[in-house]
């Protein structure tokens, strides 16, 4: 089948998708946007979270068809080109980043945290991140990273 | 050629940016930081070319039977397929193995557990291979099979090896076998299968080479002891199989054995085309080997003051049906077995089996973190026996600097168990629940499950010790190649290495030392591949040590060169000058020339094979011997609220102190310490493969649980710099202490709060609960 979707703010479609493919392998495979991981394709690491039609989803766990004609954001959209996220800078200064397979999906789910709540509480960070897995740092230096990307966003905020 | 993750890195690529700042001792960020934030890092699962095949395996459902015939007509006709292999199509020898070649490539006659490869597809759609590898019919004869680790050498157990079950017999003997002492304390403990769990699937792409050889992009941990194994199943020499790292989802252990390397060799070699191999979670549990499930049998006699007579042990790691490394494993369990603690008697029987459960090998903390919740549940039954705080028995029995362990060996380096053990006790504790809690904070979370009602509070401690580097006297060592250039007018340090990075920093140390050394802010670290020597293996904690001592070893000998140069054009001594700030200075710092115009067009590149303090074999009698290069000891407290009505447990609190020797990268190491307290903490708590008679129950993120954030609580880190003379800039290895000690301390907190003796992990609702 052919899908016809917005990725990243610009039309994309894609012929011969096998009705059995999820958006996530669309986006890897068909696309060439790699950056949302394969950890577990099945709906329990948070690795491939990317944000369809603005509500943050698991790209392993939506059908590819179900993408028609719909918006999605991955993390390689995130930020503008050549730039950073506050998100994506705060994870590599706090040192929120190892081996780096979660932080994909990590970063989407924080910038969306951060859009909701601009000033989260520990639990809030802690409950808003509960679906994406880290194996390396304990979330220690995740919490520090979402932490420090609010107080910057809110550094900004204050400097207009 | 050269693969492509898709519209991104070419692969192989994996390090980064060339231009940073930080040297030893600081907290310099990763070189690979923002390709992995952006998304554009390439993983090995990330890898693409146009023309690529996928590749699946087929696996054995059952954990021993004869395989009588394999019929692959119907695989082999469906549209989209391009191959399907068996082991009669490896070219060389159809074994492999770490330390033993015991384990086939593809199985041809036996398998010896659920999941082993028995057949390869290759098709242009990863699921019409799946849907082809289906139709694979296999006629299997099951046998008797052993899977309780325990009955592995009994001689009715069926063999699953020609030569019997055991692996390994470690048998330690110090001072007199019959002493006797006014206190004894005997306990049982078991210890349950955990998963490394990393992120990153296995996988990657075999492109086959116009020369006739073929050349893997792979996510390992030891490219080259990858290399050896491969290049015997393809029966090739090295110089045809060249092996390139890529982007590398997590390891912990579980990427030290081969798992897909030589199934896409050989499907590209046989096609002709780049085939890549990605593993979905359910297979990436039968993809690689776990860490050892452990029955552990413990004798402690003391004086009626707590001071220790003597300390039996009878341990036995089911190292599942390949022997993997579970001959270290065992030399690691026994000779730490009994903890960092004095010992004048010692009788320790450590034992490694086959039986028919999933393959065990290398997991972060390796045989020390089974032995750990064993010697540390036997500190605090012998304290409660004789009255005496838990933490004071510890410091009354606890290991000293110049002291000697249980093999003999002498520790001659700091080893602060007492200190590590006063840190974590006097650090702040968390408040007590007061007024109406937050669910978040409370045994069962938002399940809503309780409000304070029937919770109790725990707290518990552990220390331990742990070896840094490979022993029993292997020789271990890692290669660095060190170039300095002049690019552009600038001074550029190019470092090479085969040592895997697999998330734990190593790139950005290496980068550290470089600036260190030789004064230059521009370091490439090269891609990691095989075109230099071995780095060793990415494991036991030692890249940093072995790996950082190969490059400093290396900018020393790039530096002589330099300074030597820059003396002969001077007329000023060689041993007069330094390199600083990427300029030849006096030793009073006065510039003297540029480094840039030293090296002109004239590049110095030195290549090193470095080498740690050698280590012996231990006695096969005694158990005596020098085995290990270096000891690192860490300490945790945890604190626990229990719901004891309904076994639910939260980790309100995880504390610990670790002497690291020198933290070359202070927030990389304590990155480390947070990461193995977490999964130290998963074992005592939820992380635990089921296997019912050789049968896993559990291969997925959905019943195999691993801490979340809700999960984890905040931690406090003290890191202690006591640095080792015998290791380069003092250093210590990090990854693994913190694996071993916090589980244990989680352990005693659960049981301090409930009574419970609670002698197996994970501990269970079940096992709390009054039900």
């Amino acid at each position: 089948m052919r899908i016809t979707t917005t990725v990243n703010g610009e039309q994309r479609e894609v012929d011969d998708v096998w009705e059995g493919e999820s958006l996530l392998y669309v986006l890897r495979e068909r696309m060439g946007l790699p950056g949302s991981k394969n950890a577990c394709e099945q709906g329990e690491c948070g690795s491939c979270t990317v944000m369809l039609d603005g509500v943050p989803v698991c790209a392993c766990l939506v059908a590819a068809g179900q993408a028609q004609g719909r918006e999605v954001l991955t993390v390689e959209g995130l930020a503008e080109p050549d730039a950073l996220h506050p998100v994506q800078t705060a994870f590599v200064d706090a040192g929120a980043v190892q081996c780096g397979f979660c932080t994909p999906g990590l970063v989407v789910a924080a910038a969306d945290l951060l859009r909701q709540s601009p000033r989260p509480s520990d639990p809030e960070i802690r409950e808003a991140l509960a679906g994406n897995l880290c194996r390396c740092t304990g979330y220690e230096k995740i919490l520090d990273a979402v932490r420090l990307a609010a107080d910057r966003l809110a550094g900004e905020e204050v400097a207009r | 050629m050269s693969a492509q993750a898709a519209g991104t890195t070419a692969a192989g690529t994996t390090t980064g940016t060339a231009v940073g700042t930080g040297r030893i001792g600081e907290s310099a960020v990763r070189p690979d930081g923002v390709l992995k934030v952006t998304g554009e890092f390439a993983y090995a699962s990330d890898l693409w070319m146009e023309d690529m095949i996928w590749g699946v395996t087929l696996r054995s459902p059952h954990p021993h039977a004869r395989i009588r015939s394999v019929d692959i007509g119907p695989a082999l006709a469906t549209p989209g397929v391009y191959a399907v292999l068996l082991g009669d199509d490896v070219p060389g020898r159809n074994a492999f193995g770490l330390e033993h070649d015991d384990q086939p490539v593809l199985a041809a006659d036996v398998v010896r557990y659920q999941g082993e490869p028995v057949a390869l597809v290759a098709a242009d759609h990863p699921e019409i291979a799946r849907q082809a590898a289906k139709k694979i019919v296999v006629d299997y004869e099951p046998l008797p099979r052993v899977t309780d680790g325990r009955r592995a050498l009994d001689s009715e157990a069926p063999k699953v090896h020609p030569d019997g079950n055991l692996v390994r017999h470690l048998k330690i003997r110090r001072g007199d076998s019959e002493a006797t002492a006014p206190v004894v304390v005997e306990l049982d403990f078991e210890v349950g299968m955990q998963d490394q769990a990393f992120l990153g699937p296995e996988s990657g792409l075999a492109v086959p080479a116009e020369d006739g050889g073929v050349d893997l992009y792979v996510a390992t941990q030891w490219l080259h002891v990858d290399q050896r194994q491969i290049c015997q199943a393809l029966g090739m020499p090295p110089e045809k199989v060249r092996l390139s790292l890529s982007g590398v989802g997590g390891a912990f252990g579980g990427r030290e054995d081969l798992s897909m390397h030589v199934h896409a060799c050989l499907l590209a070699l046989h096609i002709g085309k780049p085939v890549k191999m990605v593993y979905n979670r359910e297979e990436s549990f039968f993809g690689h080997v776990h860490r050892h499930p452990a029955y552990l049998h413990y004798e402690y006699g003391a004086q009626p003051d707590g001071r220790l007579v003597y300390g039996k042990a009878s341990i036995v790691f089911d190292g599942g049906a390949y022997a993997s490394s579970t001959a270290a494993v065992v030399g690691n369990g026994g000779t730490m077995g009994l903890g960092p603690y004095r010992f004048p008697n010692v009788q320790v029987d450590c034992f490694g089996v086959y039986t028919n459960n999933p393959p065990c090998g290398a997991m972060r903390g390796f045989g020390c973190v089974q032995a750990a919740f064993a010697h540390e549940a036997m500190m605090d039954a012998l304290a409660d026996r004789v009255g005496v705080d838990r933490i004071a028995i510890r410091q009354l029995n606890g290991m000293t600097e110049g002291e000697q362990n249980i093999t003999g060996q002498v520790i001659d380096s700091a080893a602060p168990v007492s200190e590590l053990l006063q840190i974590v006790h006097d650090l702040p504790l968390p408040a007590p629940v007061a007024g109406e809690p937050d669910l978040r904070a409370m045994p069962g979370g938002v399940s809503n499950t309780t409000h304070g009602e029937s919770v109790v509070r725990g707290i518990g401690y552990a220390v331990t010790y742990k070896n840094v580097a490979f022993s029993e006297g292997f020789d271990d060592y890692s290669t660095a190649r060190v170039r300095l250039e002049t690019v552009a007018g600038e001074p550029l340090v190019t470092v090479h290495t085969a040592a895997a990075e697999v998330g734990q920093g190593l790139i950005t140390v290496e980068q550290q030392i470089c600036r260190t050394e030789l004064g230059v802010d521009r370091v490439v670290v090269h891609p990691k591949d095989t075109s230099v020597g071995s780095g060793g293996s990415t494991s036991a904690s030692r890249q940093t040590y072995v790996t950082g001592g190969a490059i400093k070893a290396a900018c020393e000998a790039v530096r002589r060169v330099v300074l030597e140069r820059a003396a002969a054009s001077t007329g000023q001594a060689a041993d007069s000058l330094r390199l600083e700030g990427g300029k030849v200075v006096s030793l009073g710092g006065e510039v003297v020339a540029g480094l840039a115009d030293v090296v002109g067009d004239r590049p110095v590149e030195e290549t090193v094979e470095w080498r740690h303090r050698p280590t012996e074999p231990v006695h096969p009698e005694t158990g005596q011997g020098r085995a290990h290069v270096q000891y690192a000891f860490s300490a945790h407290r945890a604190v626990v609220d229990v719901d004891t009505e309904l076994g639910l447990v939260k980790v309100v609190a995880l504390d610990t102190a670790q002497d690291v020797g020198r933290a070359l990268n202070p927030s990389a190491v304590v990155g480390q310490i947070h990461g193995g307290s977490a999964q130290g903490m998963g074992l005592a708590l939820m992380e635990e493969i089921l296997v019912s008679d050789g049968q896993v129950k559990n291969p997925s993120f959905t019943d195999y649980l691993i801490p979340t954030i809700l999960d984890m609580p905040p931690m406090q880190v003290q890191v202690l710099e006591y640095a080792d003379p015998h290791a380069p800039y003092g250093v210590r290895g990090v990854g693994e202490p913190p694996a071993i000690s916090s589980g244990p301390a989680v352990a005693a907190a659960i049981r301090q709060a409930t009574g419970k003796p609670l002698r197996r992990v994970p501990i269970r609702p079940e096992h709390i609960a009054d039900c």
